[in-house]
């Protein structure tokens, strides 16, 4: 119990210390929020009018995609933030401390969340703006906003692993764009799953994204309950299965980054 | 008296390189062991399984009595790191370091607060200690970087190269600070390639080379080992420096070292001035000038090159060791030399 305690409260030590450079380094906020601003104004603005979703305006129909992309985006600063430290060095400094094992990866991840929470409030503001509404209730819409955070937490363990793996923020970051891209847009995030041609049509209904995104979008109320939902059991069942992916994303990649942590040594 | 640190027939592997190969070591509680050697020794990695960041392949270590495998999480309460890359949160100020530091310690908030305190004061960081480490200069933040290795008041503490890269005015300065900490009592293993250093911190020396301890003992019984002065001598061009060199080793009495690009002969001697004499009067026959000559006594360089065969100044690759350059980056590519 105590061995819990303590890990806990040395992850809330390093959160706050990563917490810390997001105030001190204020930059890294307003870019990764101006991204999906950018996005947001793009998509329904330049797409939206060539872009079909039956019974439901474009706009509404791309703010949940636009989210799970951007937490998903916000997840792969844990493996900069972590390829970073064993640059530094720092993670050398960690490792000779009397500290928790886990207490760099849960620090990492927990001040991630924080970081996403942030942006989608910036985000929803926006994407209010340009004609979003939430059409649910307010429990319903704070469980669809729960799940986002819930999978991009998930999602950020993963990158996790791959961060202390590669050990150079510079790699990292090019090798998660080529990698969360097409997992972002191979979905039902920016058009309907179904418009897609078979192979793609599969791969996007089966694509965790997908179910994340499904499930917030009708938790917002942004579906029309007269269209009928997609032929595709994840996403008949999105919250089922996005919380299915959260509790095995976790199960293979929280003890994976922990014994990838303690073998991990600068340089 | 007991022993804070020991090793055993310590293995380190990188792929086919042994980084440590057969490290034995013994620290007496409360001295000072100076770990010498150049880059690419095995300072780093004898640290760094030390301190828990690795684990040897082969052989066993204790640091205050404690295995470093085993009972590593024990151990980690018992040391304190200081490495050769300052690791300091360059976002957060001074204060904010040392306080996560003592924080995960397992210092209490507020005992983390005042022994933060302490500490920017007892290492001149009062007036720095609530800007960012980003715009510390580098002697401040090796001296922060310190003071986290010390926020918990271990018995045994890790310096890897305290000063490499330093200004000597730093350099200096860190001296004093270390020499403070080696007066309060705390065991101390300091590594690096200063052998200027070595001589003024340690108590005891340990020079490493190819990843052993290659020759132990205090800094004069290492001179001694060497025996004899030096008669060391710069010459006018480097056309006489062939002459000069087998005029003066016809008295030297091991061998010379010469530097080409600053036209210098080292060479041991015994004989004191008449064998300055000699050597000046045979030179001045041969038609050689002599820019500067003198006699002193054998420094940790002399000791070096007479144990390994190269100074500690060469380029791992560029000495005449069979399999030089074979060492892993140990992660020394800071500056050398001094």
């Amino acid at each position: 119990m105590t061995a819990v305690v303590k890990a806990f409260g040395d992850g809330m030590v390093v959160a706050k210390r990563n917490l810390i450079k997001i105030k001190r380094v204020p930059d890294l906020l307003v870019f990764s929020t101006l991204s999906p601003i950018m996005f947001v104004l793009l998509f329904a603005y330049v797409f939206g009018s060539s872009i079909q979703t039956p019974g439901v305006s474009y706009r509404e129909f791309l703010m949940a995609g636009i989210f799970a992309q951007t937490v998903l985006f916000g997840a792969t600063i844990t493996g900069s933030g972590l390829a970073e430290d064993l640059q530094k060095g720092i993670v050398d400094r960690f490792r000779s401390l009397p500290m928790a094992r886990s207490a760099v990866l849960v620090g990492r991840t927990t001040s991630d969340l924080v970081n996403n929470v942030l942006v989608i409030l910036v985000m929803s503001a926006t994407g209010l703006l340009v004609g979003w509404r939430i059409r649910s209730s307010v429990l319903e819409a704070l469980a669809g906003f729960a799940l986002l955070l819930l999978f991009a937490y998930a999602f950020s363990w993963v990158m996790a692993v791959i961060g202390l793996l590669v050990r150079s923020p510079e790699v990292f970051n090019n090798a998660s764009f080529i990698a969360v891209f097409p997992l972002t847009f191979i979905a039902n995030t920016f058009v309907p799953a179904e418009n897609l041609a078979t192979p793609l049509r599969v791969i996007a209904q089966w694509n965790p994204v997908s179910a994340v995104t499904q499930s917030a979008r009708e938790l917002f109320g942004n579906t029309n309950p007269n269209v009928p939902p997609p032929d595709a059991w994840p996403l008949q069942h999105p919250v089922v299965t996005t919380l299915g992916w959260v509790v095995l994303l976790l199960v293979v990649f929280v003890p994976l980054a922990v014994h990838r942590y303690k073998k991990a040594v600068s340089r | 008296m007991k022993d804070a640190i020991r090793a055993e027939g310590l293995v380190k592997r990188y792929g086919p390189v042994r980084a440590l190969d057969g490290f034995d070591l013994t620290v007496p509680e409360g001295t000072v062991m100076g770990l010498l050697g150049p880059n690419g020794a095995g300072k780093t990695t004898s640290v760094r399984v030390f301190t828990t960041l690795l684990e040897p392949d082969a052989g066993h270590a204790t640091v205050a009595g404690l295995d470093v495998v085993a009972d590593a999480r024990r151990l980690r309460e018992m040391i304190g790191l200081s490495g050769q890359y300052a690791a300091v949160d360059e976002y957060l100020t001074g204060f904010e370091n040392l306080d996560m530091v003592g924080r995960l310690y397992g210092l209490g908030a507020k005992a983390a607060r005042r022994r933060a305190t302490e500490l920017l004061e007892r290492f001149d960081l009062v007036e720095a200690a609530n800007r960012p480490v980003k715009g510390y200069s580098g002697g401040m933040r090796r001296r922060l970087d310190l003071a986290g290795a010390l926020v918990a008041q271990p018995p045994v503490l890790f310096l890897d190269e305290p000063t490499t890269g330093l200004d000597p005015r730093s350099r200096i300065g860190m001296w004093g600070v270390i020499a403070e900490l080696v007066a309060a009592g705390s065991t101390l293993l300091l590594t690096t390639q200063y052998l200027e250093e070595a001589d003024r911190l340690a108590d005891q020396i340990a020079v490493i080379d190819h990843g052993r301890v290659i020759a132990l003992g205090t800094a004069d019984e290492l001179k001694k080992q060497v025996g004899g002065e030096r008669l060391v001598l710069t010459v006018g061009s480097a056309a006489e420096l062939a002459t000069a060199r087998s005029v003066v080793a016809a008295l030297a009495s091991g061998e010379l070292a010469v530097e080409e690009h600053t036209r210098t002969i080292t060479a041991p001697v015994s004989g004191g001035a008449a064998v300055l004499v000699e050597s000046l009067r045979r030179l001045d026959g041969e038609g050689v000038t002599v820019l500067d000559v003198g006699l002193r006594r054998p420094s940790l360089d002399d000791v070096f090159l007479s144990l390994t065969g190269h100074t500690a100044q060469d380029e791992a690759g560029t000495d005449e060791q069979p399999g030089a350059g074979r060492r892993p980056r140990d992660g020394h590519d800071e500056e050398r030399g001094r």
